[in-house]
């Protein structure tokens, strides 16, 4: 059946996986359903630790068992030890058709790479995967589809009940014997535990992993110890290098500088620039940049930003320290800077990854969004991204918040140069959807800059502005004009995964890939 | 007849390592004025022949959106840069930048080659520029028998980095150490009716020191600028494109003049500054730097 | 156009290709890696071969490392391994068998 995107998704994959096509952004907007309900093993016996020696008893405690889904969170980022722990005990018990369900997986989680050859991990739902994983995937290596959720359909489908946690390891940088989990201090300070709340909600056992044990009571907690039922003390959750960055330089590449440029122009020429505006944006080179010369901008109008979203990085909060943003609600932290900033400063929040970007809930912040600026690794003429699959058909990389984000929000911009290499990243037809196109709103390369044409409010308002606008289909000749025309990746017929609608449609599905023969 | 791109618009001119495909293929997103691609400095001894396919296919195949495609030859001193003229004619270039250029003599050897190349490979007799980059005292000492050596010179480019070495001194700066050539190769370039361009300005963390730099050599009367890097571009045409009160200044100077002319009065005030004739040609070139310059909205 | 000897062009960085000749039997043995191989191996090896005719050789065994090159670089890399194995070093026929 084709969906609202156009893509044609095959029966079997809806048979598989008991899902609907998606039918646009907001279809299920007003949907009722029950929340699920994890089982809980009541706690009374104040003798009782929630101590527990290892890891090993730990799965033994939690009655670890084949055909579990046990769950993770990604801010640990490329530092993070817990996943890949807490799966090679998995391995070593001889337990075997795991499904894991992290909030992303990254390059540090390469090693899971055998187990899904052996058959340990069987099962991969996730914002998205890079590197070895991917390619495992792609090659059609794991036994079930792989189902990509963004940040806030992960949240839905927990809360749904679509997918259901046997066990959540919760990596903490300091915990209490109780498990009130927090996610500063200690060695592994990653700022925020926004990911890790559902799972420690909705779980039936959750288990928090720390390297560093604290006096009770750990206040204020990400985690409550209401919701944890074990606490495992281990030498290292994580590589604190790899967590937190330092302050990235800002760019001297003239490229990033000049859609930057372009963007922090679009942005001012709108009518949502005005005192009291919301905005997300990314850690890319040109979104630095952007956020960079619109606080400059913001400064000189006496502009003031009610709230910024999202991914946080060392830019916001300087623009949070300027007084030039009132409020910042985080999910994740990014650098070192975003870390000391929301233990400092009393107007950056952590939020969960539900108040950031559930569709099922009663209202996330996404909702509220002004702009939002975006990446993307492929655009094509009808607005639709594609953040997950390389333009070779190979996973590599997460839906994070893009799809949340630009369902909600005013304005969404996508940055994206045109060429990388030799890949047109405009062109005709993405290899997988990921963000539909009918939300995405402009997109601006180095070569020029596309609006939607379904925005009138958006070509009006820049019907006077000294920008290089043109259609996105100019956008995709130009690129084709340098490159030559893209040969469409060729694919086996064996679907290996979906990317899911944030409302748990599906969007499309992505196939495992031919070797390329001449 | 005069080439008619021999005094167009060449605010920044832009340095580019022929033999490097990513730097080629697209530097006129950036809005440079003019490219330099380069065969000589930027290219290793041993990557001398590589550069020039890559530099041949580049000029054939690459649609440059009309920037202009100066390429900046081996020096006369060595074996490279006969074989550097037959590809930059072969490929169709605007213009051939001849790397330390020291007398008028230098430069009618290269124009002979351009010739022949110009014959050999069909293209039309004349329609290669040149350019001179002067590198050494004896260069900048020659500048105005340079500036008038040939038809196809459209200017004269200041190297300092070779220049200072030659003064026995080095860029220090503060500008004192190119103050001489400055001057003396403006005047010359001026002399002969050719355009004078500066030197590079490589130290790319110090924009603020940059841009006084380039502030200066307006001000001595320069038309442009040699860059290392797209990120100076931007800050060399905001200061070489006139501002709008410049502009409309220039209108009415060249309109009072007209009209006053007709009259027979001499002198009058435009704006309470005394004008007279005098000020006609330097309106005037406001005005054309403006329309090239793409700022200009009047009807001049 | 003989290979007389070994020889190669081009550089493995981003949007670069490193070409190898090598003398060969009795026809042209190409060997192509490509970062873009699943989008652009077709037309990659068009411009290669291509090249190769137009140059006039038909005994070699070439290895092309494509980092995303674009044609024109592809063919300049070619042509360049070309002459350099043939051990050409001036008046080349610009416009000619190179175009």
């Amino acid at each position: 059946m084709k969906n609202a995107v156009g893509r044609e998704i095959p029966e079997a994959v809806l048979a598989a996986t008991g899902k609907d096509i998606f039918r646009g952004t907001f279809a299920q907007e007003g949907r009722e359903y029950k929340k699920a309900a994890p089982t809980v093993r009541a706690c009374m016996d104040p003798t009782r630790s929630k101590l527990i020696a290892s890891i090993h008893d730990a799965l033994v405690a939690c009655g670890i068992k084949d055909g579990m889904t046990l769950s993770f969170h990604h801010h640990f980022r490329d530092g993070d030890y817990v996943l890949n722990m807490v799966m090679e005990e998995v391995r070593q018990m001889g337990i075997k058709d795991i499904t894991i369900c992290a909030s992303s997986m990254g390059k540090a989680n390469d090693p899971i790479v055998p187990m899904i050859e052996e058959g340990v991990v069987t099962g991969i739902q996730s914002s998205g995967v890079r590197g070895k994983i991917g390619e495992a995937i792609s090659a059609g290596k794991l036994k079930n589809l792989a189902i990509m959720r963004s940040h806030g359909g992960r949240v839905r489908a927990i809360e749904s009940g679509e997918v259901h946690i046997d066990i959540a390891f919760i990596g903490a940088p300091t915990s209490d014997e109780y498990g009130n989990l927090r996610a500063v201090g200690g060695k592994s300070d990653c700022g925020v535990l926004s990911y890790a709340m559902s799972d420690a909600q909705y779980a039936d056992k959750v288990v928090a992993v720390t390297d560093c044990l604290v006096p009770s009571p750990n206040l204020p907690a990400s985690i409550s110890q209401v919701d944890v039922d074990y606490v495992v003390v281990v030498d290292a959750i994580g590589n604190p290098a790899k967590i937190a960055t330092g302050a990235a330089k800002p760019t001297t590449d003239m490229r990033k500088l000049l859609m930057a440029d372009y963007c922090t122009q679009f942005v001012i020429n709108t009518p949502w620039f005005k005192d009291g505006f919301s905005y997300q944006t990314g850690v890319g080179g040109a979104s630095i940049a952007s956020t960079l010369s619109l606080g400059k901008i913001m400064k000189e109008r006496g502009i003031k930003m009610k709230f910024g979203v999202g991914g946080i990085a060392g830019p916001m909060c300087q623009l949070l320290e300027d007084g030039l943003i009132e409020t910042l609600v985080d999910t994740q932290d990014f650098d070192v800077a975003a870390i000391d900033s929301i233990k400092t400063n009393p107007r950056h929040f952590e939020i969960s990854a539900s108040e950031y970007a559930n569709p099922f809930n009663k209202g996330a912040y996404v909702n509220q969004l002004d702009f939002v600026i975006l990446a993307a690794l492929e655009v094509d003429v009808h607005f639709n991204c594609n953040v997950v699959v390389g333009s070779d058909g190979v996973i590599t990389g997460a839906q994070g918040g893009h799809p949340d984000t630009a369902a909600g929000a005013k304005c969404t911009i996508v940055i994206v140069p045109l060429l990388q290499g030799r890949i047109p990243a405009i062109c005709s037809e993405v290899t997988a959807v990921t963000t539909p196109g009918e939300t995405v709103d402009v997109v601006i390369t180095d070569y020029g800059i596309a609006i939607n044409p379904a925005r009138k409010d958006l070509l009006e308002a820049m019907k006077d502005v000294n920008l290089p606008f043109c259609t996105i289909e100019e956008l995709r000749d130009k690129a084709y004009a340098i490159t030559g025309a893209p040969d469409p990746v060729r694919f086996e017929d064996h679907a290996v995964g979906i990317i899911e609608a944030r409302d748990g449609t599906v969007m499309d599905v992505v196939y495992q890939v031919k070797p390329y023969q001449f | 007849m005069i080439h008619p791109n021999k005094k167009r618009l060449r605010r920044s001119m832009m340095f580019l390592n022929a033999q490097k495909p990513s730097l080629i293929k697209d530097p006129y997103v950036y809005g440079v004025d003019s490219i330099m691609l380069d065969l000589e400095d930027a290219v290793a001894e041993n990557q001398k022949d590589s550069a020039r396919f890559s530099l041949y296919h580049a000029l054939k195949e690459i649609d440059y959106h009309g920037i202009e495609r100066v390429v900046r030859i081996n020096g006369l001193d060595t074996p490279h840069w006969k074989e550097d003229i037959r590809v930059c004619v072969a490929g169709g270039c605007d213009a051939i930048r001849i790397a330390k250029t020291e007398s008028a003599k230098d430069v009618q050897i290269v124009e002979e080659h351009v010739l022949a190349a110009e014959r050999e490979f069909g293209r039309p007799e004349g329609s290669t520029l040149l350019m001179a980059a002067l590198e050494s005292c004896r260069g900048v000492l020659n500048a105005l028998e340079i500036c008038e050596s040939s038809d196809r010179l459209f200017g004269i480019a200041l190297s300092g980095g070779d220049y200072t070495k030659d003064l026995q001194t080095h860029i220090t700066g503060t500008g004192i150490e190119l103050a001489g050539a400055r001057q003396h190769m403006i005047m010359a370039a001026r002399a002969a009716g050719v355009q004078c361009f500066d030197t590079v300005f490589t130290n790319l963390d110090d924009m603020e020191a940059f841009e006084k730099e380039v502030e200066m050599i307006k001000l001595m009367g320069f038309d442009g600028k040699s860059l290392v890097n797209p990120r100076q571009i931007a800050v060399v045409h905001r200061i070489f494109t006139p501002t709008p009160k410049e502009i409309i200044f220039a209108e009415k100077v060249v309109r009072e003049i007209d009209e006053k002319k007709a009259q027979g009065i001499g002198v009058f005030t435009v704006d309470g500054k005394m004008i007279d004739i005098a000020f006609y040609d330097g309106a005037k070139r406001t005005i054309e730097l403006a329309k090239a310059s793409g700022v200009y909205e009047g009807d001049l | 156009m003989e290979i007389l000897k070994a020889a190669m062009a081009g550089t493995l960085e981003s949007s670069d290709a490193q070409v190898t000749v090598e003398p060969g039997n009795q026809d042209i043995e190409l060997s192509i890696e490509s970062s873009v191989i699943n989008q652009f191996g077709r037309q990659i090896r068009t411009a290669v071969l291509e090249t190769l005719d137009r140059l006039g050789v038909t005994a070699a065994k070439v290895t092309v490392v494509d980092k995303g090159a674009l044609d024109c670089t592809l063919k300049a890399r070619v042509e360049c391994a070309v002459y350099r194995a043939n051990g050409i070093t001036e008046n080349f026929p610009w416009g000619g068998d190179i175009r």
